[in-house]
């Protein structure tokens, strides 16, 4: 009896263990296929391939600063993926990741700077402000979704441009340190994040570590987890079961913009020391899509699929300059990445008829 | 008929394997041309899966599959068609907006000059139409015309495309019992056109009326084929259960207590804006089944959702056990002791991409034991749930699996086991039986009555006489979103309660104005 058991626990342990395999593969494959198109276009234009991933790989694992500038370029691509996936679990499309970050950016540099406190109130009050704008910036968008039924995606795309103006108006007018350069005067020393000594990278890192976890904690072990996923999978369901839809949808999309909104606190606090005038978005948000469905809108794929964003973009640059190809091929591969894991559907097809044409053995299946 | 005898289809030695289960287990299957061939088997016995296989969106693992004699390696539906398949799913695949013409031809649409022929399509189907007495408006938008018509609309789909062999799914389940007659008279026009039909079903009733043979799965082995005419109803659910089943249920006499569900003057919008309740007053007692019965879109649904705080009533009161409850929220409604089986469970009742522990506690998720604050508690949760399982004999693997990998008959026991488990005053049971096999309708219908006789109030509402009849205490009939009478059920007979259904019992009908 205790040996049936083991044996059914072991089984159990081992189809999960294959589960994971499998949930890794796509990814996997994907950023494989699209490092092979991307060298196929180097090759195109004349370029080494091979010289241009060594540079890549040594732009990020080469030295220890290289490695230092990844984990920053990586940093808020955590916090936007995991917007977009938070989001993402219960249904919604949060495009507004651009806008939730530059609000709380200013709000963050202006708690920086306007007001004088030790560092242990004045890093959590910045860090605050940054999620309670984001947050406010998101759940509006939530809320217009919940009560009127206009969609996220809409709302968050025009609320990115009232974000983008706004902090621009902000920025270069009241909040803005008289001078040539159009940027908020520095934060104090109270709330900049620790750094690594020789290095940009800094505390915030840190956090946007931890907040993976706390969203993983979030999802997966308590009732509001439980509530945003069932409404995110089968609104009607949830319904039925006693959840509301529209608090959830609004308290998803509160949590999803402060997450984008700590990106842009952490930009300030870690990196900026103050917030710069904005010309246009910086991509953030987007990219956080990207990072997002690259990893499978779970917390821990969205750490690895920033760092390997993060990767990227920090390879382009020296790819630009030392291997002389253009960083556009870069945004090929990232675009291709894109692309395979979206057209993920596709594999799952031609996996199916390749096993079926070794007559349906299928190691998952036994 | 000349090729009675000849074979329109044989598949030989089918097998189909899922992760842990033998869906088909070497069945073999042989359908004559120009007959009705009943497909008969619990949920979840592999009558479907079978089908799958045979309309190309299985792969079985082992066998064979003729068609008209010919081996055909059936590996799309594509191929399935363009042998002459046709299939009508349970759940109907059409584009409501569309009308019924474009509907039928989409896929295979008449062009001129690259747009499509409206008119030849039009014709088209109604030359169809009216060959197999179909009776169907080609201009008629789907969204606006009934499921009876939706599924000969399907019908017509299939017979566009060519098919000589017609697969069934359930084709019953959603219908009114006029709506099925005609049904009948149309399988067996089909037929006396030439055409061959596989009609999987788990009402043995309707076996008997319609078929031909009949094929027996249990499961995912054949246990037998038969003549129809040679096998009695028992006799089949003797073969489809393994074991006698009591149609009839038992129960003994009611001991009405305290009134613990009163409605009073219910008023309520449907989907549409119109009136769907008008007035609807009823009451329900501690210890008795109260039965709504009633033809389909006569309120029963909009009853049940503003019962359980789905939607907003309009004017009128609910009163449970003496306090006001109008408007409450689901989740307030849920707590002062009110259970619901949906009638649309995987709809309402599940979220079918949760796991069966995560659907277990639905509605309780934030209560002790499951939960305190906001933190989930797994290992007390896993531990109740497979309580649970192990009470309701729900045939799973382990509490880990999908929602939707279950049967229907399993899915709707773990709505059964979630809901009964709270301990309610009052159960709202919708349709609870609605499309699970004989042997789980026999659990079902026992399981109710147990609550009865806890003490428990409990209202039914089904479409289903059968049901209404065996289970209820009292009858009421709802018509046009209002109680025209309540029987008691020593006093309701299947002809009174048809006539009321049919709104005899109504002031109009009875008489003209007042």
């Amino acid at each position: 009896m205790d040996r049936d058991k083991t044996i059914a626990e072991e089984r159990k342990g081992q189809q999960s263990f294959l589960n994971y395999i499998s949930v890794l593969l796509m990814p996997v494959i994907a950023v494989i296929f699209g490092l092979l198109i991307g060298a196929i276009f180097m090759k195109l234009i004349g370029k080494n391939p091979l010289q241009a991933y060594q540079v890549l790989w040594n732009s990020s694992f080469g030295s220890l600063r290289g490695f230092y500038e990844t984990l920053v370029n990586t940093t808020p691509l955590i916090f936007t993926g995991l917007a977009v996936a938070f989001a993402f679990r219960c249904g919604l499309f949060n495009i507004g990741g651009d806008g939730q970050f530059l609000i709380a950016y200013t709000a963050t540099a202006w708690v920086g700077y306007v007001i004088s406190l030790p560092w242990f109130i004045h890093i959590p009050l910045a860090l605050l402000a940054g999620i309670i704008l984001g947050g406010v910036w998101g759940g509006f968008a939530g809320y217009l979704k919940a009560t009127l039924g206009v969609h996220e995606v809409i709302t968050t795309i025009m609320m990115n441009y009232i974000s983008l103006y706004f902090t621009g108006y902000l920025i270069g007018g009241p909040l803005m340190k008289p001078g040539a350069l159009p940027a908020t005067p520095k934060i104090l020393e109270s709330a900049r994040l620790w750094r690594v000594p020789h290095s940009r990278l800094n505390l915030g890192f840190m956090i946007a570590l931890i907040a993976a976890a706390l969203i993983y904690y979030l999802l997966w072990k308590t009732t509001i987890g439980y509530e945003v996923r069932a409404v995110g999978l089968n609104p009607d369901g949830a319904e039925y079961g006693g959840i509301s839809v529209a608090r959830n949808m609004v308290l998803a999309m509160f949590i999803s913009g402060a997450l984008a909104g700590l990106a842009g606190s952490v930009q300030v606090m870690g990196l900026e020391y103050r917030a710069y005038q904005p010309f246009g978005f910086i991509g953030y948000g987007f990219t956080g899509i990207a990072v997002a469905l690259l990893g499978k809108n779970h917390p821990g794929g969205v750490v690895l699929s920033a760092l390997l964003f993060g990767i990227l973009s920090r390879g382009a640059m020296q790819m630009q300059s030392l291997a002389g190809v253009p960083k556009e091929v870069i945004e090929i591969i990232q675009a291709i990445i894109i692309f395979f894991v979206a057209a993920e559907y596709m594999f799952t097809l031609i996996a199916r008829k390749i096993k079926r044409r070794r007559g349906g053995i299928s190691l998952v299946n036994q | 008929m000349a090729g009675k005898n000849e074979l329109a289809l044989d598949l030989r030695k089918i097998t189909k394997e899922f992760p842990g289960v033998l869906a088909n287990d070497s069945v073999d299957f042989q359908l004559k041309k120009g007959e009705i061939h009943a497909l008969l088997g619990e949920n979840g016995a592999g009558k479907t899966t079978l089908m799958k296989c045979l309309y190309g969106l299985y792969q079985p693992d082992a066998g064979e599959i003729y068609i008209n004699g010919e081996k055909v390696d059936v590996t799309s539906p594509n191929i399935a068609i363009e042998h002459g398949i046709g299939m009508v799913h349970q759940h109907f695949m059409l584009v409501p907006p569309f009308t019924v013409a474009e509907n039928i031809v989409l896929g295979s649409e008449p062009r001129r000059r690259g747009m499509l022929d409206e008119k030849r399509a039009i014709e088209d189907v109604e030359r169809l139409s009216e060959r197999y007495g179909l009776n169907v408006d080609p201009r008629a938008r789907v969204q606006d015309i009934s499921v009876g018509m939706q599924q000969r609309v399907e019908i017509l789909k299939a017979l566009y495309r060519g098919a000589d062999i017609l697969i069934l799914d359930e084709p019953t389940a959603v219908l009114t019992p006029q709506e099925v007659e005609e049904l009948i008279e149309i399988m067996k026009s089909l037929t006396e056109e030439g055409k061959s039909i596989i009609f999987i079903t788990h009402k043995l009733k309707e076996v008997k009326a319609i078929s031909d043979r009949v094929t027996v799965i249990r499961r995912g082995r054949v246990i037998d084929t038969v003549s129809t005419d040679s096998a009695t109803t028992s006799d089949l659910a003797r073969m489809m259960v393994g074991r006698e089943v009591v149609l009839r249920v038992e129960k003994g006499p009611a001991h009405p207590g305290e009134v613990i569900l009163e409605v009073e003057n219910l008023k309520a919008k449907n989907d549409r804006g119109l009136l769907a309740l008008n007035g609807t007053t009823f009451s329900v007692r501690r210890g008795e089944i109260l039965g709504i019965a009633g033809v389909d879109g006569n309120g029963q649904s909009e009853l049940t959702e503003v019962l359980t705080g789905l939607r907003e009533l309009e004017e009128g009161r609910i009163l449970f056990k003496g306090k006001d409850i109008t408007n409450f929220s689901t989740r307030d409604i849920i707590e002062t002791g009110v259970s619901y089986i949906p009638e649309d469970r995987q709809h309402r009742g599940l979220v079918l991409d949760f796991t069966l522990y995560e659907n277990l506690i639905m509605g309780n998720h934030y209560q002790p034991p499951y939960a305190r604050g906001i933190k989930m508690n797994y290992n007390k949760i896993r531990k109740e749930v497979r309580r649970l399982i192990k009470e309701f004999d729900i045939r799973t693997p382990n509490e880990d699996v999908l929602a939707k990998s279950l049967s229907g008959g399993n899915q709707q026991k773990v709505i059964l086991a979630r809901e009964f488990d709270r301990d309610p005053d009052l159960l709202i049971a919708a349709q609870p039986t609605r499309g699970v096999d004989v042997g789980a309708i026999e659990f079902i219908h026992k399981r109710i009555i147990e609550q009865r006789d806890a003490g428990k109030a409990v209202l039914l509402i089904s479409l289903e006489l059968d049901e209404i009849l065996s289970l209820s205490d009292r009858i009421a009939v709802i018509y046009e979103g209002e109680i025209v009478d309540i029987l008691d059920r020593k006093e309701a007979t299947e002809e009174k309660l048809g006539l009321l259904m049919a709104g005899a019992g109504t002031r109009r009908a009875m008489g003209g104005g007042a």
